[in-house]
């Protein structure tokens, strides 16, 4: 008997959900003051105030965040048909963050209602994603080696700007931008989460509503075309998407790497390659790491801080290697 | 490139296309299957001009099976089967019917003992034949492969063409690309040679697989020898 996708969906589906719900009440407790829900929620000091004002939305951004880096990591994965694309391999990241710095430099706040460094990162990843693209496709195929060595130079001419712009900067903005580089998260205001929410939760539905076409694109272009998918719609959807969530992410909370790696690698383990569960599944999960990830930078070293980003890039730099090592051995790299 | 080619190709025919390198086989191929709609002139399915049909609605009657599927993510084999179900449904689950047509395709191809596997641990042989099943999951009327015997031994090369004869003869119509004139006029209904872009010959295996074609358009020097009542190429 042929085994029928539906089950194994809702079963990751309702694991990721759980998982993702605990995550979200255990992690605003973790830091280096305890409090507790009781007295939080009862208005008492300082409970209240770390809650509601330090704790809740540093969580809400890292699921956020998480969420969108990881399904950008899916999203490219499959139209790359590379397991080692993701936002920061790619150099994505860094577009984005000197978009950012760019707009921090200049002073920009708004552009009319857009806030103007979300603005100007995804515009940023944007870019980078063209150069990248363009360098990597030879032929009608896309080297993954090109590919990476792309986002390796990227992230340099990025990095080097960004410390040019910083040279130029102003004492104040130094201290901005150093801050916001190290890829840290830190309690944003409710509307500035409203504005992340707005970006990543549509995109997030919309992608994941295409799940089973991505299954066709991730095995080929014209594998998808010529079993009904509008393959080049969904391929610029996908681009499209997978910089406005990088872009805006990285925007609020700098540039964190990886986790668009390692978590579509370790549910691809346990579930398998099809995209109905796999893209869900990342993105609840995917938040739920990153919010993890900052409950344990928040206490290693309490009361010091470590940012999120080292954290991520300590568990995702391993991870890529040994992708790199077994696609190596897969396929000509 | 292709110049000056008008054919027609009829249902519960194998046909077979065969030439040199870069005289254009795959080019056809691939503008029947609307791979390609940057061309000049006309090519039409049932009547229509192929450029006109959406992706879904010509998937839905033409299958195309590729060279060789080489894949970088753990799809199972029955996944991969499934994918031919996707011109058929909008949900996002297969529907019972899907499930029935998956079914049959793989037993069809006689794949359905590795339907669980990683699709990537299969050998070449068992890979073709599931991408084969999942151009039949299709339900298809026609199917168009580009030298789907390429990569397989002997006895896969046999079995394919006859699989490919059988959905001739129930009324399929089946286009393939190949390079092995042999299989060709063991199995093929009808013969076309294409050369520099032109249709050399066109007809059934005897008519076009003779020595004088062999040389004007392959330009090799073969003897055809006759074992059987057929005639089989001998190289020098």
């Amino acid at each position: 008997m042929i085994s029928r996708p539906a089950p194994r969906f809702w079963v990751a589906i309702s694991v990721s959900a759980v998982v993702l719900l605990l995550t979200a009440i255990i992690t605003p407790l973790i830091g280096s003051s305890h409090i507790d829900y009781g007295r939080a929620l009862a208005g008492a000091s300082p409970d209240h105030e770390i809650l509601f004002y330090a704790r809740l939305p540093r969580v809400l951004l890292a699921l956020l965040a998480g969420g969108g880096l990881s399904a950008t990591g899916v999203l490219f994965q499959a139209l790359l048909r590379d397991p080692l694309a993701e936002p920061y391999t790619l150099g994505i990241s860094s577009g984005a963050s000197f978009g950012a710095v760019l707009a921090l430099c200049l002073g920009l706040t708004s552009f009319g209602a857009i806030p103007a460094i979300p603005f100007a990162s995804t515009l940023g990843a944007g870019v980078v994603l063209v150069i990248v693209l363009v360098l990597a496709y030879e032929g009608r195929r896309i080297s993954s080696f090109t590919l990476l060595l792309a986002g390796v130079t990227i992230n340099s001419i990025s990095l080097a700007l960004i410390l040019f712009l910083h040279n130029l900067a102003t004492f104040q903005q130094s201290f901005a931008i150093t801050r916001w580089m190290m890829g840290g998260l830190d309690a944003v205001d409710y509307s500035t989460l409203v504005w992340l929410a707005a970006v990543i939760v549509p995109t997030c539905l919309a992608v994941s509503w295409r799940a089973r076409d991505w299954n066709l694109l991730a095995v080929g272009e014209e594998w998808a075309a010529t079993r009904g998918v509008a393959a080049s719609r969904l391929t610029v959807i996908g681009y499209v998407a997978g910089s406005l969530m990088t872009g805006f992410s990285t925007a609020l909370t700098g540039p964190i790497g990886f986790v668009g790696l390692i978590v579509p690698h370790a549910l691809r383990l346990w579930l398998g390659a099809d995209h109905r569960t796999l893209l869900p599944c990342s993105i609840l999960l995917g938040a739920a790491f990153l919010a993890i990830c900052d409950g344990v930078s928040r206490t290693v070293l309490a009361p010091t801080e470590i940012p999120v980003g080292v954290i991520t890039a300590l568990i995702g730099g391993p991870c890529f290697i040994g992708l790199l090592r077994s696609k190596r051995r897969s396929l000509w790299l | 490139m292709l110049s000056g080619v008008s054919l027609a190709l009829r249902p519960a025919e194998l046909t077979a296309v065969v030439g040199p390198n870069g005289a254009g086989k795959s080019t056809m191929l691939s503008i029947a299957a609307g791979l390609r709609t940057n061309y000049l002139g006309s090519c039409k399915y049932n009547g229509r001009e192929i450029r006109s049909w959406s992706r879904r609605e010509l998937a839905r009657s033409i299958a195309f099976v590729p060279q060789s599927l080489r894949l970088d993510f753990p799809f199972r084999t029955e996944e991969i089967v499934m994918m031919g179900r996707t011109p058929h449904g909008e949900g996002w689950f297969e529907t019972p019917e899907d499930l029935a047509a998956v079914e049959r395709a793989m037993l069809e191809t006689d794949t359905t003992a590795f339907r669980g596997r990683d699709f990537r641990s299969l050998s070449g042989g068992e890979r073709q034949r599931v991408v084969l099943a999942s151009a039949l999951a299709q339900q298809p009327r026609a199917l168009l492969l580009d030298e789907p015997t390429t990569f397989l031994d002997l006895k896969h090369q046999i079995d394919m063409y006859r699989l490919l004869r059988d959905q001739a003869r129930a009324g399929m119509l089946v286009i393939a690309v190949t390079h092995d004139l042999n299989l060709a006029a063991a199995y093929a209904d009808r013969i076309i040679a294409i050369d520099h872009g032109r249709i050399a010959a066109d007809g059934s295996p005897r008519d076009v697989i003779t020595q004088a074609n062999l040389l004007a358009v392959f330009g090799v020097d073969a003897k055809l020898q006759n074992v059987d009542g057929r005639s089989w190429i001998a190289y020098d």
